[in-house]
């Protein structure tokens, strides 16, 4: 990986600030199409570090009821894969820093082409994919294809992975490695923050590259005991659940801050548990 | 003659250890060609894992194997006849048309022959409680049967839609102990049921086993639920070799996700001069979008955990698709049988609705056999074929089901309430 991307850029600044890592997650075009770019903006000004942005999918297997409804809400309003790298461009305009991530299923990237998709990708500015339905282990082809791109694939890693398995992965992964906290789906539980530290020391023997934390992290009080192991933590179906109410964009705009600024503070209270790099937080919320 | 058949047979044992024996596919890595493979999230991968090293141990463990004959003969009621059926032969007026009666299989249907199978298995690995997704409910049925009688839980997730058009078969499942979640999503039919089963399977993989009903799915599962379907084809190879002294000229089955069709042709794959025809439902017609026959008219893609011929939008979403039949309204298939589409070794047709309809009374009122819905476009086009071959020659079809599930559907439609 020779290319500068985003987001080792972003994950190497936070390291250097002793800062924790913000990724929330919300479906592009939920709860509506028009929302979308000011939601990407207005998550960075709550304090988010990188943008997770789901393309809508028809069957979301590995999601929980939350992402699923919004899927259907967002392809119901035209959020086709134009419609989502538009979107990524118009954020651009405004944001040429901001790490964007798009994560969603194999069937609409293959059905674009992975490698036309790739290249209209790199041309808007989007950093890394996670295909959900894509493990490593048929990640070959479609990973020659996005490096060439210049974009990192993302990988999950569960509880259930075995210390094989993470090996096997390590050297396609990019970015960073995302944790899945819980045996589940997307929204389904909360996170046991206790067995959180043990349950990352195969991965971080394993590799260099950072660690996100998701799936069951909704109240700021889980996103601070999170990140007292991780990089990063990302928050998913909590936001989504709460757009699901908003009546107008300005309303989805309060709601995300209202939402996010309160996990802000509560991360950066968290001291970074790697003495290396334990410097407060740069960007105290209130400061 | 009685020589030249015992010589076949031989033959056909040969070719039973080539096929299972050599294991030519799927390769290690769950592939048919390009198509299988393990299209899932990491969630699920430790999962799939236990269970593939589940079923390579206990393919060949002989006291399973001795389990599971026992409760194939004692249970399920096999070996299930082959019939001959004379007056449809004759309504044709071609090639002779033979059943291979899967119909009579205890629950109805050959979904049973997979279904103690699996939980055989999940018994084998310690698992407690089963899951299931159904579209007819004869997947839903068949596994409610075995963990009642091993004592297990079972839920078995169907579509909203699907409840509706099979309310008998639900009210089995619960008779039975099984816990129906109706699933409200998406086209509220099997592939949203599939959806939701396997949300269940990765949040309690710890005591859940999930009995997957068809030839789709990751990796073990196609190749799985071939091995225990497979028993049919075997069955039907010699006895057809014993009671006509050759094999038939052609096999037909329907295909929906396609665990009949490939439990009939597996053990004949080897016998190029068999051919082998997967019949889809083409619903209102395949010019138009309300049909389910991804083989005949959609395109590969990736759904469900597997690389396959399915049907999407112009835009990789998955369409909603129609079927007189709940058990063939299905927007994927087995991967087995998108490769052997590829290779030319099967031929896959579409038979409409009304045809499926019209097969299901001649079946019914000229041989006093009820097919179900799924198993009429299997007949409908056996008929056919039939027609168009010679006296001579022969066709089997793979009567998959009974309709006894149907007669609402086709009360409703005839305008009748029953």
């Amino acid at each position: 990986m020779t290319a500068s991307n985003r987001i080792d850029d972003r994950f190497k600044s936070l390291r250097d600030q002793g800062r924790k890592g913000l990724i929330p997650y919300i479906t592009a075009g939920h709860p509506n199409p028009e929302s979308t770019v000011s939601l990407m903006h207005q998550m960075v000004e709550s304090g988010a570090d990188l943008l997770e942005l789901g393309v809508p999918f028809s069957d979301v297997m590995a999601d929980g009821p939350v992402i699923q409804r919004a899927c259907q809400s967002a392809l119901e309003a035209g959020t086709d894969l134009d419609a989502v790298l538009a979107m990524v461009n118009d954020f651009r305009k405004q944001d040429p820093l901001t790490p964007v991530i798009l994560m969603g299923y194999m069937n609409p990237l293959e059905r674009r082409g992975i490698e036309p998709f790739a290249q209209q990708c790199a041309a808007v500015g989007v950093d890394a994919l996670l295909i959900v339905d894509c493990p490593f282990d048929e990640a070959e082809q479609l990973q020659a294809t996005l490096t060439a791109a210049g974009l990192h694939q993302i990988f999950l890693v569960a509880p259930t992975s075995t210390e094989g398995r993470i090996q096997r992965m390590v050297p396609m992964a990019g970015g960073f490695i995302y944790y899945v906290s819980l045996k589940g789906v997307t929204g389904a539980a909360t996170l046991d923050s206790a067995s959180l530290g043990p349950a990352i020391q195969p991965i971080r023997s394993a590799s260099e590259l950072p660690i996100a934390v998701g799936f069951g992290i909704s109240t700021p009080d889980q996103a601070a005991a999170a990140a007292q192991s991780a990089d990063a933590v990302v928050i998913g179906s909590a936001l989504v659940s709460r757009l699901h109410d908003a009546q107008s964009v300005d309303q989805a705009l309060t709601i995300a801050r209202d939402y996010l600024e309160p996990v802000r503070a509560a991360l950066d209270h968290v001291q970074s548990s790697d003495g290396e790099h334990a410097q407060p937080s740069l960007r105290q919320v209130g400061a | 003659m009685v020589e030249a058949a015992a010589d076949r047979l031989g033959a056909n044992v040969a070719d039973k250890q080539a096929v299972d024996g050599g294991q030519a596919m799927p390769d290690p890595r769950g592939h048919f060609g390009q198509y299988g493979g393990k299209f899932v999230s990491e969630t699920l991968m430790a999962a799939i894992e236990e269970l593939e090293l589940a079923w390579l141990k206990y393919r060949d463990d002989h006291d399973f194997q001795s389990r599971l004959d026992h409760d194939l003969a004692h249970f399920v009621g096999r070996p299930s006849p082959l019939y001959f059926a004379e007056r449809l032969t004759e309504h044709a007026g071609g090639a002779r048309i033979v059943f291979k009666r899967e119909d009579l299989n205890h629950t109805g249907a050959h979904k049973i022959n997979n279904t103690v199978g699996q939980a055989l298995l999940a018994q084998a690995m310690g698992k407690r409680r089963v899951i299931a997704e159904t579209g007819a409910g004869q997947h839903g049925v068949a596994s409610a049967t075995v963990a009642a009688r091993l004592g297990m839980d079972c839920v078995v997730y169907m579509g909203e839609e699907d409840i509706r058009r099979q309310a008998i078969n639900v009210y089995r499942m619960k008779l039975l102990g099984a816990e129906v979640v109706s699933v409200t999503s998406g086209s509220r039919t099997l592939k949203d049921a599939l959806n939701e089963a396997m949300r269940d399977w990765v949040t309690n993989v710890d005591d859940t086993f999930y009995i997957i009903g068809t030839v789709a799915g990751p990796h073990p599962y196609p190749a799985l639920v071939r091995d225990f379907n497979a028993v049919a084809g075997r069955e039907a190879k010699q006895q057809f070799s014993q009671q006509y002294g050759q094999l038939p000229d052609a096999l037909v089955a329907c295909v929906g996700g396609g665990s009949n069709a490939i439990g009939l042709f597996h053990p004949f794959i080897e016998d190029r001069a068999v051919r082998m025809i997967g019949v889809e439902a083409a619903g209102n017609g395949l010019s138009g979008q309300a049909h389910a026959a991804s083989l005949c008219a959609g395109r590969v893609g990736v759904l469900h955990g597997s690389r396959t011929y399915l049907l999407d939008d112009d835009q990789g979403q998955i369409r909603h698709t129609h079927s007189v039949s709940a058990g063939l309204d299905y927007p994927g298939v087995g991967p087995e049988h998108a490769w052997l589409k590829d290779i030319g070794r099967a031929e896959y047709v579409g038979v409409t609705d009304d045809q499926a309809l019209e097969a299901f009374y001649q079946c019914t009122q000229m041989e006093g056999i009820m097919p179900a819905l799924e198993t009429a476009h299997a007949v409908a086009y056996g008929i056919k074929l039939a027609a168009s071959m010679s006296k001579d020659q022969s066709v089997l079809i793979n009567l998959s089901g009974r309709g006894d599930k149907d007669i609402h559907t086709v009360a409703d439609i005839d305008g009748i309430e029953v």
